[in-house]
């Protein structure tokens, strides 16, 4: 088994095809997205594949050391332009294709119109654990 | 014996121990130990006096962690390894628990988990669940906790303002994994009603009452916010409600108004109204303005503004909304619900998108993006 992080973005990812924003959607459209996007973690439970999914604040800022004695330096709000992720799912599977399947799956996800949004998705591998037998 | 009618020996317990001269933090250790004993030892048959076996077992249990303990630090042993008989610990006791437990000295995380842990006998793996850390975090943020209250609690305890800031904070948690923090916060406001004699704790306790009393009404099944005006009054829990109304109005009676007795008189109204309709929002807006003598916070005056909406109309609530800061959490909620009723749908949805955008948790921002979505179809049809 391996495990990826599926990475969703605000920004910085590649347009969508159906990129319209959700506030435009109608009530039903919204509803079934939600319904959609619960129902995948549900149906990755049941095949022993979810481990994690966690959705992150758009508010945020870069921090740095900023010297001896001195507070840390903070630049943000982030700018319109930065790359910025809205969440992930990491997911254990047999393979990197099952992986990119999941993604794909992940990214059909309805939006305005019922249509699917066609949502770019980052699929990162994790490092694996060192095997116990290398020779 | 329930796991709950175990947890409540816990503090007793562990004032016996405290009493007979055992440093709080091993005796809370011995306690746990013991308790963790109880559950596989009193599986087939409970003993004829529980709190009795506890005592005994958690005084053996801290004499083995004070020996090896005293052994490390090459220390002798300072005390008698046979518990002095005839010592009932009182209500006192248990209230001096909950002090140590909130020390000022503590941050709001430690003594959430140290009250939990010392006084509500949960264990620290239910802490780590309830909170979603690594059991190993939660452990060491208990044992820091221990060591200042060791070091500087004994002599200085807290007070039952931190106590009852405490008690809330584990209260507004609510609940996963498989302990539910709202009634632990309840049964622990309880007991901590009956030592002390305050009519701030029993307006604490009926405010966690009224509002337990909604829960079932508050969410939906698939975790969606149903707000106030829409919740179906038909799953209010009558018995809590009308527990809740009795206790603040007791409390209310002996006229030492407090900022959780006003907070509970105003969720008695709410309560108290069969339909949303039948809600007396006048009185409401008179209960914020003594909330406000107590507690003059943004957030007081935002709720206020909503019921001022009500009371007096949307121009009203606005011309409340305009003194709050811009960027007070959750102003653009009560902003784009005050537009809405303004018949300003434009602004209106835009500020509920605004408010997505800021929403502090999933479940609202779902909600305001719903409430969005809601105004700007209708917004269409209009065009």
């Amino acid at each position: 088994m391996a495990k990826y992080l599926l990475l969703k973005h605000y920004r910085g990812a590649p347009a969508s095809v159906n990129d319209i924003p959700m506030d435009q959607w109608t009530p039903d459209e919204v509803d079934a997205h939600m319904q959609f996007m619960s129902d995948f973690a549900t149906r990755l439970e049941g095949t022993g594949e979810f481990v994690d999914a966690q959705a992150l604040s758009p508010e945020g800022v870069w921090a740095r050391y900023d010297g001896e004695g001195r507070p840390p330096a903070t630049d943000g709000p982030f700018a319109e332009t930065k790359d910025l992720i809205a969440g992930w799912m990491v997911i254990d599977v047999d393979s990197h294709e099952r992986a990119i399947e999941l993604a794909g799956e992940l990214s059909s996800a309805p939006g305005a119109g019922g249509d699917p949004i066609h949502e770019w998705l980052e699929v990162r591998p994790f490092f694996a654990a060192a095997p116990t037998v290398t020779e | 014996m329930g796991e709950v009618e175990l947890r409540e020996l816990v503090p007793q317990v562990l004032s016996v121990l405290v009493r007979r001269g055992a440093d709080f933090a091993t005796a809370e250790d011995a306690v746990q130990e013991a308790l963790i004993r109880a559950v596989s030892a009193w599986e087939d048959e409970l003993p004829a006096d529980p709190k009795g076996w506890l005592v005994t077992v958690a005084w053996r249990a801290f004499v083995d962690l004070a020996r090896s303990d005293a052994a490390r630090r090459d220390r002798e042993v300072r005390f008698d390894t046979q518990p002095p008989t005839g010592v009932v610990p009182s209500a006192d006791d248990t209230l001096h628990l909950y002090f140590l437990c909130a020390h000022p000295e503590l941050t709001s995380p430690s003594a959430v988990a140290l009250t939990l842990r010392a006084v509500g006998g949960l264990t620290t793996r239910q802490i780590a669940q309830a909170y979603l850390v690594p059991e190993s975090t939660m452990a060491q943020r208990i044992s820091r906790a221990k060591r200042t209250v060791g070091r500087s609690g004994l002599d200085r305890p807290g007070n039952v303002r931190t106590v009852m800031r405490v008690l809330y904070l584990i209260f507004n948690e609510g609940y996963s994994g498989d302990v539910d923090l709202a009634a632990e916060a309840i049964r622990l406001t309880r007991q901590l009603a009956w030592s002390v004699n305050d009519p701030e704790v029993h307006g604490l306790l009926a405010l966690m009452l009224l509002h337990h009393a909604r829960r079932r009404s508050r969410t939906r099944p698939d975790g969606r916010i149903v707000p106030l005006a829409d919740q179906d009054r038909s799953l209010w829990d009558e018995a809590l409600i009308a527990e809740g109304i009795t206790v603040v109005q007791a409390a209310l009676a002996r006229d030492r108004l407090g900022e959780y007795q006003t907070q509970a008189a105003i969720a008695a109204l709410h309560a108290d109204a069969a339909r949303v309709g039948d809600t007396d929002w006048v009185q409401i807006v008179e209960w914020y303005d003594e909330l406000l003598q107590f507690a003059d916070t943004p957030i007081v005056r935002l709720n206020r503004a909503v019921a001022v909406g009500e009371a007096e109309g949307a121009p009203a609530g606005l011309a409340a909304l305009a003194q709050i800061d811009a960027h007070i959490p959750r102003r653009d909620a009560v902003a784009a619900y005050l537009h809405e009723k303004n018949g300003d749908l434009e602004l209106a949805a835009r500020l509920y998108a605004d408010a997505a955008h800021n929403a502090p948790n999933l479940a609202e921002r779902d909600h305001q993006m719903r409430q969005a979505a809601r105004l700007n179809q209708v917004l269409r049809h209009h065009q």
